[in-house]
């Protein structure tokens, strides 16, 4: 299921839409995704609060959007593109790659409740596909 | 037994019985024809489904949709037996319309996005938490006849 240029497009002009509030979306969907997907909570017992204001997951939020965003613009070699984030998440976090699909969906959740005109059906494809397609590039080094 | 909490009942109730079910049913059949464009297998009868505009503007896609949402009612209205409540309806998926489970999820994720989408900052992380637990236990009974 690999990006179509019409794919890149869409994704591009859609996260232009997103701009300054890239930030609040990525806060939201790990706070959706701590509270909807418990288990998620296991990779940060580091933390020392992991509730939805927190410092932690408002910083966080921003680290992880940070990235996908960036890689917003490497849609034409996300293998390339990613490999030192993938080697940090094989290697050192170890993070099982079935979590990059749940933070996925609840990346789309934030995108739905606070751009509802805008993420219609055909945004919403070709969105999936873009985080798909990185959720594989991150797990490139696994094994 | 699936154990809801007030939150969870009171959030199930509340959510359901202000929904625009045909507009809601619409909306998440045609957002998973798209998005999941292989769960058109089930709907060759269907006619056009050549692209978004043509799927969204279906007539039949339109009309099935709220028989689906209409079929969540049962599990609305039986939370606490929602296996028992949905035997027949699991019956029938396996047996007659031999749909692969893993569609249940494509579209009940699908759904929680137009929800979402329709309530907002009121679609908070704990009524997400809630809706898709809910979600959860129906498409385990539904597949609870599969064999």
């Amino acid at each position: 299921m690999s990006l179509t240029a019409k794919d890149k497009a869409v994704v591009k002009a859609f996260w232009g839409k997103i701009g300054g509030k890239a930030d609040a979306i990525g806060q939201e969907a790990l706070a959706r995704m701590f509270i909807a997907y418990p288990q998620t909570k296991t990779y940060f017992a580091h933390w020392p609060d992991l509730s939805p204001g927190s410092e932690s997951v408002k910083k966080h939020g921003k680290t992880v959007i940070g990235a996908i965003t960036a890689a917003v613009e490497k849609m034409d070699d996300l293998i390339g593109g990613l490999s030192s984030l993938s080697d940090l998440h094989a290697f050192k976090l170890r993070v099982d790659p079935g979590n990059f699909k749940i933070l996925s969906h609840n990346i789309l959740v934030a995108l739905a409740v606070n751009f509802p005109g805008d993420f219609t059906p055909e945004v919403h494809v070709s969105v999936d596909k873009f985080l798909a397609a990185l959720s594989a590039a991150l797990a490139d080094k696994y094994r | 037994m699936v154990e809801w909490t007030e939150f969870e009942r009171a959030t199930i109730q509340d959510i359901f019985s202000k929904m625009d079910y045909e507009s809601v049913g619409h909306n998440a059949l045609t957002r998973c024809l798209v998005v999941y464009p292989w769960t058109q297998r089930y709907f060759a009868k269907f006619g056009n489904l050549y692209n978004a505009a043509a799927i969204a503007g279906n007539p039949l896609v339109a009309a099935h949709g709220a028989v689906v949402l209409r079929g969540l009612d049962k599990a609305v209205k039986n939370m606490d037996n929602i296996k028992a409540a949905y035997a027949e309806l699991s019956v029938l998926h396996s047996e007659k319309l031999h749909v692969d489970p893993d569609n249940f999820r494509l579209l009940a994720d699908c759904l929680t996005i137009v929800v979402a989408a329709r309530l907002g900052s009121g679609f908070t992380p704990d009524v997400q938490a809630a809706f898709q637990k809910f979600l959860a236990v129906v498409i385990s009974a539904l597949t609870k006849q599969y064999h």
